[in-house]
């Protein structure tokens, strides 16, 4: 059984400055795989790497099959969906646009019924439909992105820093949601998170970044059981 | 009184051909930041193939189809193969390229179609001017007014109800998540330049029976254009149509009563000026915080 | 000033002037005017070039500065000299008067109207309000100056060494003006503006001062043009002007001195000669080199012949290091 995902070698940057010096890591189908580390140690950047944000080399095998050299678009095609930093919103278009665009490459007729769904996750969702995308709240729309790269009904969901700037009671709610989905589909996450103790006890696997490089990788369950591993590397 | 409801319909008439450039215009601003300093010459090139197949006996709609169809896909063309390897502007850059294409499709027009002025058919022909509205306005001015509002009509009910509207205005305004939902974004700008070339034609096409077609036709009209585009917001295609309307009766009235027809061109200009000093995102556009 | 520099000067000074002596009729009135256009041009190049500040309408200053020779001239007997720093004082002003809104505009905005301008210039110059100063339609005839009595030399070598002589003065001026931190200054408002401002520069001051001093040695340009030409009127300044000089700075090389010379070649002598091939050939000559030289020739054709002078010199290729240099404008 192939892995899901699998990069070897992962050496990425913006311009003339490397800003990652070679990575190794893996994401099985249907497991859940955090990166985690500091401000600055590359876990936006790597995520970016693999979607073909920005200047790449190394391999990136995605169900056995290279796509280093791939465009954004024709991966995002192949059933990877990318929540960014920021959320990544159509602001000025309404939620039920953006919604419409997660599923924008899909020709079969499960969409309507996906959306139904989504809105049965999201119900916030529902209420604000014809809103313009713009006017959510933070929170709102962190649920808007998530929704709308799951209507891509993707293998692989790459979560960029889902719990930032948002209250502890909504991102409770939002792992509720993330659990639940990952308990209906065999969907595989790479999940980046600053907020280590919440990704340690989502995760199967864990890996740290530092500076670029990847300090230390495992079980999650054990990483995060291990006192000194987690004074070190995760502050807590 | 019926001086002045006769200008103002005329003004219509007319700024029905200016809001179509100034969507044009619009478009490819939104989808490429581009302003097309060409837009105008593109149209008068495509309003000369129109000619040449009305000439050879097309009937009237259907040259009307081809040539649109044609323009549409010469936009496309010019998008990617020439402006998608020009990814990032200096503005002279930006400047230079689109008036490199005002120069040559400028020239390309006199020299296969040549430099005399020349008539232009009109479908709506219906005994001579002020025909219709009791006077107020022509059969053509009239069929102008109503031909622009059912191409806009139909553009915006592509951009609001179809997917292919609606990932092109997701990768107008944001390039990034658009790849990321697997939008190909470089066709949707190309999409937006065919577009704005054909709806272009339209505006050619329609003016031409008035105005009298040469190389040089739409170069007052693209100003025009830019004044209308300017004044309902160079990033908001309504604003932009309404900007068009309003010019064009701007125009008409002041040319009458005001500066007198030799210094129109001159209002176009002010009317420029006065947009981008006074409220540089025109009427209804969004005020963007400007980077220096 | 070492021996070779003033050898290197007397060399420039002799090739100069020796048009004057070897060529005569058309041939000199074209030389006149390829240096009256460089002089435009090097006007340009200070706004757009070196400051970044697109300008389609710098035919308006040349306008200016024509019809302020002409009329003062023609309807108040003032000898030509007199009337240069009218003329490109008045131009100055006017592009003072620009350069404040000028600031508010970013790129294409700022071409739009200027564009807009350099329409608007013919149809203001034709009205029937200032007809009695411009001659409205008609225009101003203006007879230039003769040579002094004691110089043996005719009216078209006058007026060639006097534009030549202007050139020179002009060109010493920007030479003296665009090195330094005034030069830094004005490229790194010109690519990177905001680092600019954080570096302190008073990007206010910068771009209004450019704008007067551009429109200042244009507006001396169309001075030059009137007694060089014996006419002006308003059909002579039309949007094909201002686009011209555009084409002219893009094709020779922005921001460089000797860019200015080779734009104004381009633009004096390419026209005729793609005019005898087919009446439109100019337009498209014009539209495909502006194009192609923003695509393949970034620098212009000064660039090319800088890249050119360094393989030469050197028999191998230029280091990144004067290639960053060389090269003036990027297309990133």
């Amino acid at each position: 059984m192939s892995r899901l995902l699998e990069v070897t070698g992962l050496h990425a940057g913006y311009g003339a400055g490397e800003v990652l010096h070679g990575l190794d890591f893996a994401v099985e189908a249907g497991g859940v795989t955090a990166l985690l580390g500091a401000n600055g140690a590359g876990k936006t950047t790597t995520l970016r790497a693999i979607c073909g944000m920005l200047q790449r080399r190394g391999e990136i095998r995605f169900e056995g099959a290279r796509i280093d050299a791939f465009a954004t678009e024709d991966i995002a095609r192949r059933g990877i969906a990318h929540v960014p930093d920021g959320r990544g919103t159509f602001t000025d278009l309404t939620v039920e646009e953006n919604l419409r665009l997660g599923a924008y490459v899909r020709r079969d007729a499960a969409v309507a019924g996906d959306v139904a769904h989504m809105l049965d996750l999201f119900p916030v969702l529902r209420e604000r439909l014809r809103q313009q995308a713009g006017t959510l709240s933070g929170g709102e729309q962190q649920m808007l992105a998530i929704a709308r790269a799951l209507l891509l009904r993707p293998k692989l969901l790459l979560l960029d820093e889902p719990s930032f700037g948002l209250a502890p009671l909504v991102v409770q709610q939002m792992f509720g949601v993330l659990a639940r989905i990952r308990a209906e589909s065999r969907i595989g996450i790479l999940l980046v998170e600053q907020n280590a103790a919440l990704a340690i006890d989502f995760a199967d696997q864990a890996c740290i970044l530092e500076s670029g490089r990847i300090a230390l990788a495992g079980v999650a369950a054990s990483i995060g059981a291990d006192e000194q591993v987690r004074r070190v590397y995760l502050g807590y | 009184m019926n001086g002045f409801l006769h200008q103002v319909f005329s003004g219509l008439a007319t700024g029905g051909v200016y809001a179509s450039l100034a969507l044009s215009l619009v478009m490819v601003y939104r989808a490429t930041h581009l302003l097309n300093f060409a837009q105008g010459e593109m149209a008068t090139f495509s309003t000369y193939i129109a000619l040449t197949l009305t000439q050879a006996h097309v009937p009237y709609w259907i040259a009307f189809a081809i040539t649109v169809l044609l323009s549409f896909a010469l936009g496309i063309a010019l998008e990617r193969l020439l402006l998608r390897r020009m990814t990032h502007h200096t503005a002279l850059a930006a400047v230079g390229v689109t008036i490199g294409l005002l120069l040559i499709f400028n020239a390309l027009s006199g020299w296969l179609f040549g430099y005399t002025v020349k008539e232009f058919p009109s479908p709506f022909e219906g005994g001579g001017n002020g025909a219709v509205l009791g006077g107020l306005m022509s059969a053509h001015e009239l069929g102008m007014v109503g031909v622009t509002l059912a191409v806009l009509a139909v553009v915006y009910a592509f951009f609001r109800f179809t997917p292919l509207g609606l990932a092109m205005r997701a990768a107008a305004g944001n390039p990034e998540s658009s790849r990321l939902v697997g939008i190909r974004v470089g066709w949707m700008l190309a999409l937006g330049w065919g577009l704005a070339a054909a709806l272009g034609a339209v505006g050619g096409i329609m003016v031409a029976p008035v105005v009298f077609l040469d190389p040089n036709m739409m170069s007052g009209v693209l100003l025009y254009a830019f004044a209308g585009a300017l004044l309902g917001g160079v990033d908001n295609p309504a604003g932009a149509v309404v900007g068009g309307f309003a010019v064009g009766v701007i125009e008409n009235l002041g040319g009458a009563y005001v500066v007198g027809t030799d210094l129109k061109l001159t209002m176009a200009l002010v009317i420029i000026v006065a947009v981008l000093v006074l409220r540089p995102a025109g009427l209804f556009g969004r005020v963007v915080v400007a980077r220096v | 000033m070492t021996a070779r520099r003033i050898l290197a000067l007397l060399l420039a000074v002799a090739v100069l002037v020796a048009p004057a002596f070897l060529t005569s009729g058309y041939v000199l009135f074209q030389l006149t005017s390829t240096a009256i256009y460089a002089i435009a041009i090097l006007g340009l190049d200070i706004v757009t070039g070196y400051t970044g500040q697109v300008s389609l309408g710098h035919g308006a200053f040349y306008a200016i500065g024509a019809y302020a020779t002409a009329i003062l001239m023609a309807n108040f007997d003032w000898p030509f000299w007199a009337t240069l720093p009218v003329a490109g004082g008045a131009s100055a002003l006017v592009g003072f008067l620009i350069g404040f809104p000028a600031l508010r505009l970013s790129g294409p905005y700022l071409a739009l109207v200027t564009l807009a301008l350099a329409t608007a210039v013919p149809q203001i110059l034709r009205a029937k309000a200032l007809e009695a100063w411009t001659g409205g339609v008609q225009g101003i005839v203006v007879t230039p100056p003769s040579a002094p009595s004691f110089l043996p030399l005719s009216q078209d070598q006058y007026l060639y060494l006097c534009t030549i002589v202007v050139a020179f003065v002009l060109y010493l001026l920007a030479d003296n003006m665009l090195r330094g931190r005034q030069r830094r200054a004005m490229i790194a408002i010109r690519d990177h503006a905001l680092a600019a401002e954080a570096a302190g520069i008073d990007i206010a001051r910068v771009k209004t001062r450019a704008f007067a001093v551009s429109a200042f040695f244009t507006g001396i340009a169309g001075a030059l043009s009137a007694i060089v030409v014996q006419f002006v009127a308003p059909d002579s300044f039309s949007v094909t002007l201002s686009i011209a000089l555009f084409v002219g700075l893009v094709v020779g090389g922005a921001a460089s001195l000797p860019g200015t010379v080779i734009g104004a070649l381009f633009v004096q002598f390419i026209p005729n000669i793609a005019e005898a091939a087919n009446k439109s050939a100019p337009g498209v000559v014009y539209g495909a080199l502006l194009v192609a030289s923003l695509y393949l020739m970034p620098s212009g054709g000064a660039g090319a012949l800088r890249h050119l002078l360094h393989r030469i010199r050197s028999h191998r290729p230029p280091t990144t290091e004067t290639a960053k240099q060389g090269a003036t404008i990027h297309v990133e």
